[in-house]
């Protein structure tokens, strides 16, 4: 069997940044495995501006972004293969992967790194009402189309979901000429950037209706018009409130699901909350050396936070190969807990022994807040509390954590992050 | 005078901004929450901008389309007639990122450049 | 002229098709879409019933308790998988126990083999998710699970493959006898002639009946809704779990599918749209509603697609197969629903017989009995795959990830006789598409392939034919074309 030190799979903004950051750590043998024909991932096909701005301090689009990370693994004359997919991972780090040009084949990895991403939700997980014509698709498959292959699904349109690949898309097909009627959004929010509602819809003259979900879809063998209505507080549609548009096409921007099927197959335990692996503060699954980071971690809303979760992902993997398993003791673990508000936590756990001196905190908040606090609890003692004007579900948020401060408290349990009105 | 309404890019608040306009010049601005909505909302009101991303057709490449962009912002009132200019390019592969699609797009000054390669 | 015209390539025209192929006549089926297995046969529960259910002494009960008799061997022969899962009748209510032994009684009565009345505790035991109400059940191990899909197109093939002529996106518009007692079918691509015709029209067997016969018919379209669960939740229920039936047929069942997911359904509306296969919400809702009283716990969360199917129901509850009295040389099959699926392959054998015997058909002495499905690469060890790929790299290639579908399972779906023409063709040939992604990921990859291997422009590419094309255009309009 074929060894390397790392195996990443995935070759989109995750596993790029892992695989640079895994050399630049000191590892030789690295392998990306990427499914697609190029490596950059979904980056490819978002072809809008907006990437980067955190880590080049720079405006990029999408495919010059995964560029500036597709140059230095081409630099450091990282191994990648393309058309490539992963089989199966078992618990001790074999990955089985196939193509056309190799078969299929087993490779010993020292450590693993999942960056496989994430998929969107289709029209089935949604239970939406009517006939199953074409012209229904996921906004990310329609950007695939329109970007990449450079063909009109169709020239009259309506957005479900109000994510920012539903308006960017909305955006897109105007600009190529279709008619974007209406995107409704089923919660009284948008989770979208406040600066893709503006240049998007309102650019455009597009409406944006909130609380608002498709009932109907008319056409037997093509999409003929689109039925939404608003929705109550119950999020059921309210009789008496249908509006029909006809078009051709329905989009679905309905919510990313982390793709994990890899990761169960393996035996990976899960957060439900947030689809993806529970992680240690190396991102380190429960099976020893396999890291996780990215989209198949949890959903971000920005790459420049995928690609800094993954270089860290990249430098855990390099030093526990560099270590091997001499290095498996545990020291003083905590748990983190995500309270009234917030959702989630990544990392899910904390080793006080084995933290780097800061440590950052991801989460989400589950509703919008105004003018709350963000509170860190030691146990039962809060030892962080920060003002925020604003607080969405849309944006993810971050705490730091200092080792000292974690070190300082004997028998820290827990440590828990709260949304607090005071 | 004039009075436009507005909705604050800078933060998930999205405040309603309204600008008070006259010949041209702000008289006011209120609704902002902080000052970034003040300067987000007299840049808009005066002179708006976008940076327009599309892409061009490719003849001879492994791609059929390459992704392009304005390698700065144009007049947000020029987006269509810029989009007509992408939409008439046809470029021959190779295509490397950054190279020049479309020199001073309109007589904006901007360029219109390859956002990826095309082999 | 042909000796024999079948209307309808749903499972009933498919098996037909396939037993008159056995001998020497000349066959050819007249499909209105672009696939087989179009109509009712797409969107059922996929259940081999065990045969307790239709009334004692029918010709349902006859044609279930063959049909599922038959279904091994025919599985084995056409190399689809199956399997005899057994099913449960559930019971929640006290007073409704003596019901089972009705059922149990009728079961025997139809021939039905194996069938056992279990305690509260046994059926528990056996099914640990069933309602806690569970006051026990009828449980018939006779009872499978089949891919309707697979069974339909590998019937067809394999009647293609001996000789039978399929027409497809050809739909009959009127149908004359001439003085010499030929029938005339008139269709949007011409006219047919035949000795015989068999109508198999599924929701349109009345309207095809009306056209020769004074003695008109009625087929109501009986809508059902269903879900289709991911097969992370597939291992749910063991068995096909039933309620007790009521009048409006055998309710709302859980059940494994033959790949893994579960599936739940169906309501049942009757419509008087013949294409009226729409969801709706409150079908949905009433459907969770149903299958949570006797299934618990039931991961709804888990549902990767929701579709809706139209039983071909005739107001007696019974099969019409028979020669038309009026129309001599016209066969009907009319008023198949469930249990149509279990029951076509005694459908075919009973109406190819019936043929034999009007037409003294001979028997070919080179029918060809058996057909090779697609090769499932997932079934292979890793030396064998490696093999495959070395011989055919499209092996290597997956094309659906959710499936696990590689590009060299399309290529076969594409060429072989009746080969698949859409994303719904290659669909219910591979599986491709058919996972919890619901074809985002693989139908660009699909429609390329098409493109490709038909050599049509993607622009024409469809979801299942007709007017379902994916892609309207090209981006940039006039300029958007290939090189000239």
């Amino acid at each position: 069997m074929i060894s390397y030190d790392i195996v990443i799979i995935g070759g989109g903004p995750a596993g790029l940044a892992a695989a640079v950051s895994a050399r630049k750590s000191g590892i030789e043998k690295i392998l990306i495995l990427e499914r697609d024909k190029e490596l950059g991932g979904i980056l490819n096909q978002c072809i809008h501006n907006g990437f980067g701005l955190h880590t080049f301090k720079e405006e990029l689009t999408g495919p010059e972004y995964a560029y500036r990370f597709i140059e230095q693994v081409l630099e450091e004359k990282i191994e990648y293969k393309l058309n490539t997919m992963v089989m199966d991972i078992s618990p001790d780090r074999v990955v089985t992967a196939m193509s056309r040009e190799d078969g299929m084949y087993q490779i010993q990895a020292g450590a693993v790194i999942l960056a496989m991403g994430c998929r969107e939700r289709p029209r089935g997980a949604l239970n939406i009402p009517g006939y199953r014509p074409a012209g229904i698709f996921s906004a990310g498959t329609a950007q695939r189309l329109v970007n990449i292959e450079g063909y009109m699904p169709g020239r009259e349109v309506v957005i479900l979901g109000s994510g920012d690949i539903g308006l960017i898309m909305a955006r897109r097909m105007t600009l190529e000429g279709a008619k974007v009627k209406v995107v409704a959004e089923l919660l009284p929010y948008s989770g979208g950037l406040k600066r893709n509602i503006v240049q998007c819809l309102n650019d455009f003259g597009i409406p944006l209706k909130l609380s608002h979900t498709v009932v109907d879809i008319e056409g037997k063998e093509h999409v003929t018009a689109v039925t939404i209505a608003e929705v109550g507080k119950d999020m059921k549609p309210i009789p008496g409130t249908e509006e029909r548009y006809t078009c051709d096409t329905l989009l679905l921007s309905c919510g990313l699901i982390p793709e994990n099927e890899l990761s169960n197959k393996a035996g990976i335990q899960m957060n439900p909350v947030t689809s993806g692996p529970i992680v240690n503060e190396s991102l380190e699954t429960n099976i020893p050396g396999v890291f996780a980071c990215g989209n198949v971690l949890h959903v971000h809303d920005l790459v420049d936070y995928v690609s800094e979760e993954a270089t860290k992902a990249g430098a855990n993997a390099a030093k526990f190969v560099q270590n091997g398993s001499k290095d498996t003791a545990k020291g003083h673990v905590v748990e983190l807990k995500a309270t009234d508000g917030a959702r989630y936590t990544v990392p899910c756990t904390v080793d006080v022994d084995k933290m780097e001196d800061l440590l950052t905190v991801r989460f989400r908040v589950g509703a919008v807040f105004k003018d709350s606090f963000v509170s860190v609890y030691f146990d039962d003692e809060r030892v962080q509390h920060l003002k925020k004007r604003i607080l969405a579900p849309g944006e993810m948020e971050q705490v730091i954590l200092q080792k000292k401060k974690l070190q300082e408290v004997k028998d820290l349990k827990t440590i828990t992050i709260k949304i607090e009105a005071e | 005078m004039e009075k436009r309404e507005l909705t604050c890019i800078g933060c998930p608040m999205g405040c309603q901004i309204t600008v008070e306009l006259e010949n041209g010049e702000v008289l006011s601005v209120k609704g902002n929450t902080c000052p970034i909505g003040d300067n987000y909302a007299r840049k808009e009101v005066i002179h708006p901008e976008r940076t327009v991303t599309s892409t061009v057709v490719v003849d001879g490449g492994d791609k059929p389309r390459c992704s392009v962009k304005t390698a700065g912002n144009i007049p947000k009132d020029k987006i269509d007639e810029c989009m007509k200019a992408i939409d008439a390019v046809r470029v021959k592969a190779p295509v490397k990122i950054g190279d020049v699609i479309i020199d001073n797009v309109l007589g904006t000054g901007v360029n219109v450049v390859a956002t990826r390669n095309v082999d | 002229m042909y000796d024999v015209i079948i209307i309808g390539a749903g499972v009933t025209g498919s098996s037909i098709a396939r037993q008159l192929s056995r001998y020497n006549a000349s066959v050819c089926v007249l499909e209105k879409c672009e696939d087989v297995c179009e109509g009712t046969s797409k969107a059922n529960s996929a259940i081999v019933h065990a045969g307790f259910d239709a009334a004692e002494g029918s010709l349902m009960a006859k044609m279930n308790v063959r049909g599922n008799e038959l279904m091994g061997q025919l599985a084995e022969d056409l190399d689809i998988p199956f399997k005899r899962n057994g099913a449960m009748v559930v019971c929640i209510h006290k007073e409704a126990i003596d019901g089972l032994k009705t059922l149990y009684d009728r079961g025997i009565a139809n021939g039905v083999k194996d069938l056992r009345i279990l305690s509260r505790e046994e059926a528990l035991e056996m099914e640990p998710n069933l309602s806690d109400n569970v006051e026990g059940a009828l449980y018939a191990p006779t009872s499978g699970i089949i891919c309707p899909f697979m069974l339909n197109i590998a019937m067809a093939e394999n009647a293609a493959v001996n000789g039978v002529d399929f027409r497809f996106n050809t739909k009959v518009e009127a149908i004359k006898r001439d003085e010499e007692g030929i029938w005339h079918l008139r269709t949007n691509n011409g006219e047919y002639t035949a000795r015989y015709v068999v109508n198999a029209a599924g929701v349109y067997a009345d309207i095809i009946h009306n056209m020769v016969s004074a003695n008109k018919i009625k087929i109501t379209p009986r809508r059902g809704d269903y879900c289709l669960l991911d097969k992370e939740v597939g291992g749910h229920v063991k068995h096909t779990i039933f309620p007790q039936p009521t009048n409006l047929g055998k309710g709302v069942l859980v059940s494994p599918t033959i790949h893994g997911n579960l599936i739940v359904g169906p309501t049942a509306v009757d419509l008087e749209n013949k294409e009226g296969n729409n969801t709706t919400a409150a079908g949905i809702a009433d459907l969770i509603a149903k299958a949570n009283d006797h299934v618990k716990n039931l991961p709804m969360r888990k549902v990767i697609t929701s579709f809706a199917g139209l039983r071909a129901h005739e107001a007696n509850h019974e099969f019409i197969i028979k020669e038309v009295e009026d129309a001599p040389h016209f066969i009907d099959c009319a008023g198949i629903e469930s249990p149509g699926l279990t029951s076509c392959p005694a459908i075919g054998e009973m109406v190819g017989g019936m043929l034999k015997e009007k037409m003294n058909l001979t028997e070919k002495e080179n029918w060809i009995s058996k057909r090779k499905g697609i090769l499932n690469p997932q079934e292979l060890s890793l030396e064998e795959r490696n093999e495959l790929i070395k011989k055919e790299p499209a092996y290597g290639q997956i094309i659906c990830r959710c499936e696990s579908i590689s590009e060299g399972e399309i290529l076969d779906a594409i060429h072989r006789p009746l080969g698949a023409r859409s994303l719904d063709g290659v669909k219910r040939r591979t599986r491709a598409g058919m996972g919890r992604c619901q074809a985002g990921f693989c139908s660009p990859r699909v429609m390329e392939i098409l493109h490709r291997e038909l050599g049509l422009p993607l622009e024409e590419v469809t979801k299942s034919g007709g007017r379902s094309n994916i892609v309207i255009e090209r981006t940039k309009g006039s300029n958007g074309g290939d090189e000239a």
